[in-house]
């Protein structure tokens, strides 16, 4: 298996996101940022982090991992959760 | 209560400690009644499962989270669609073409959303184990949101255009809205777990980033905020249920080496249907959007070549391969849209959305977008119907055509070796011929025949007599077959056809002062 295959993540482009889509390029060196009419594309070759205090910092609020829901458009790879981090992975 | 005896509020609990118990409490082995009786429908399919528990969601979204999202999310919506109505956002998208795709996609996908709704409402049912069933209720809740959201949405367009006065009408009768309706209820009458894998895998997590992504995108392009809205809010959820995909494929397949063959299979078989369903967005995002985005084969490559490429490489390792004729597929992606545009075009007098040649920048587009094929094969043929309407001799093809007893589409696909043949494919069952159009459809048709045969094929009903309203007499002195059949399918006094001449047009031109054709 090629570890180069990208995961994505896509958001709806609005100013919830804007902090969020900072932090996931600060905190994922590989990562691509593609822009379209009213979304943003995320991809990062095999691995992908969100991290709840990188947006946190950004937000300057608390901010519960699960409201990525009210934002996503779309994404892939396997999801690993906790209450720190989102992580989408190619791979065990 | 467990009121904590020290008077201190008791310890949070964490997200998996909050859904272990959600998922594995709720469920019960039943006393009085034996499990299989109570769930009937798990173990027919072969599928085996030895230990529900090790389910695991990663979403992990518990009821009050779901409950307090989603009502955030409809807020967001209806204050947009109030917003949208206030200010007259009909008239503010790139011109009056681009509605078509709205019809479209409120006749051919919304009657799919209550579908899902009904279908991920009884495989709830069905699964034993509890983990599986909230995900699916969950999911059936989610659908039912959008088949309403989206009505209520482009409730704002039926006051203004034709085509939307109907929808569930129009999708039990009207010829190519019956590839969207037997789509879904192959899915539906499988069993549960074909269902979970054809829908929330095969369709949502492999294919419906196709329609969602760049058409959606089209949508805010062409300056339609409603349509974008609605969309991106069910997508939000799509999100959660391509993850529930995902999960089931993996679960079964963990579950017991067994499993494999009877899901690739399902994967082969429901990869090559959902692909057929898109023939439909393909011509969307190449014609139908007079602003666009992306092409559809760039589409194609991004979304299922590179992201569904990882996907299926990341399911090697459970021995899960590429679906069956996926290279079919990539063969096909210079010329599906234009083929389909192209029969649509002949068909559009019966049909509840109009079409039109594309403009000469329009074409410009495609001839950059498919170099390979669009002015060798395409352009000539537009450009020959495009002389004949001015001559005022717009082409309708007055025949009906034969259709593909898988997917219902009329038979206009070409071989995948050579794009000016028609592929036709037939098999034999119980003295009679079937025909096809591929090979995947010939080869999901032999595998269950009993299955196909009982398919409502419109093109037939037509000719047996069966598209009528009641009390026709199709023998009294001038019976007129296709104007009954327009009343059948509920057109009423609106005129199908060429967006040229359409009371469409004229409308948009007279009501905003711009040209009905932006380009």
């Amino acid at each position: 298996m090629p570890v180069t295959d990208a995961v994505f993540i896509a958001f709806q482009t609005n100013d919830d996101t804007r902090a969020i889509v900072d932090a996931i390029v600060e905190d994922n060196a590989q990562a691509t940022v593609a822009r379209m009419p009213a979304m943003v594309k995320i991809d990062a070759p095999g691995r992908l982090v969100v991290r709840r205090e990188s947006i946190e910092e950004r937000l300057g609020r608390e901010f519960d991992l699960r409201e990525l829901h009210l934002n996503l458009i779309s994404l892939s790879g396997n999801i690993e959760e906790s209450e720190d981090e989102f992580v989408l992975h190619w791979g065990k | 209560m467990n009121m904590p005896v020290s008077g201190k509020p008791p310890k949070k609990l964490s997200l998996k400690e909050n859904y272990a118990l959600l998922t594995r409490g709720l469920g019960w082995e039943t006393s009085y009644e034996p499990m299989d009786k109570v769930f009937p429908q798990c173990d027919f399919e072969g599928i085996k499962i030895h230990d529900w528990d090790k389910w695991e969601d990663p979403f992990r979204l518990t009821m009050d989270a779901y409950w307090k999202y989603q009502g955030e999310k409809e807020r967001k919506l209806y204050a947009i669609v109030d917003a949208f109505q206030q200010n007259n956002g009909q008239f503010n998208v790139s011109d009056a073409r681009y509605i078509n795709t709205l019809k479209l996609f409120l006749t051919g996908v919304s009657p799919l959303e209550y579908s899902a709704h009904r279908g991920f409402a009884m495989a709830g049912r069905n699964f034993k184990g509890a983990g599986a069933s909230i995900a699916a209720q969950m999911q059936s809740i989610d659908e039912l949101r959008h088949a309403q959201t989206q009505a209520h949405t482009i409730s704002q367009y039926n006051k203004f255009f034709s085509g939307m006065h109907d929808p569930i009408h129009m999708f039990d009768r009207i010829w190519y809205l019956s590839v969207p309706k037997s789509y879904f209820e192959d899915a539906m009458t499988a069993g549960p777990f074909e269902f979970v894998t054809a829908i929330s895998f095969s369709f949502e997590y492999v294919l419906t980033n196709l329609l969602f992504m760049p058409f959606m995108s089209g949508a805010a392009f062409n300056g339609d905020m409603a349509t974008v809205t609605f969309g991106f809010s069910a997508q939000s959820d799509e999100s959660r249920h391509m993850t529930l995909g995902l999960e089931v494929v993996k679960f079964i397949l963990e579950q017991d080496p067994a499993n494999l063959p009877i899901v690739q299979r399902w994967l082969d078989k429901w990869f090559w249907r959902g692909y057929r369903l898109l023939t439909l967005v393909s011509m969307m995002m190449d014609y139908m959007l007079p602003k666009r985005v992306m092409s559809w084969s760039e589409a194609w490559t991004m979304y299922f070549e590179q992201n569904g490429g990882a996907l299926f490489n990341d399911l090697a390792r459970y021995g899960v391969r590429m679906p069956k004729y996926h290279e079919v597929a990539t063969k096909e992606k210079d010329r599906l849209s234009h083929e389909a545009w192209s029969t649509f075009y002949n068909f559009t007098h019966a049909a509840g959305f109009h079409t039109w040649i594309p403009e000469e920048s329009e074409m410009k587009w495609l001839s950059e977008k498919y170099p390979d094929s669009f002015d060798k094969l395409y352009r000539p043929r537009m450009e020959y119907w495009r002389e004949q309407q001015k001559q005022g001799k717009r082409f309708y093809n007055k025949t009906l055509p034969m259709l593909c007893q898988t997917c219902q589409i009329p038979m206009f696909f070409t071989e995948p070796d050579d794009p000016t043949k028609i592929c036709y494919r037939e098999s034999q069952y119980r003295d009679n011929k079937f025909h096809f159009c591929s090979d995947g459809c010939k080869d999901i048709f032999d595998f269950e025949p009993e299955k196909y045969v009982q398919g409502w094929l419109p093109v037939h009903q037509v000719y047996q007599g069966n598209c009528m309203r009641p009390g026709t007499d199709p023998t009294a002195p001038g019976f007129d077959p296709l104007a009954e059949l327009l009343q059948y399918y509920g057109f009423g006094s609106d005129t199908p056809g060429e967006y040229l001449d359409s009371q469409d047009r004229k409308n948009w031109e007279q009501w905003t002062g711009k040209p009905g054709v932006s380009t």
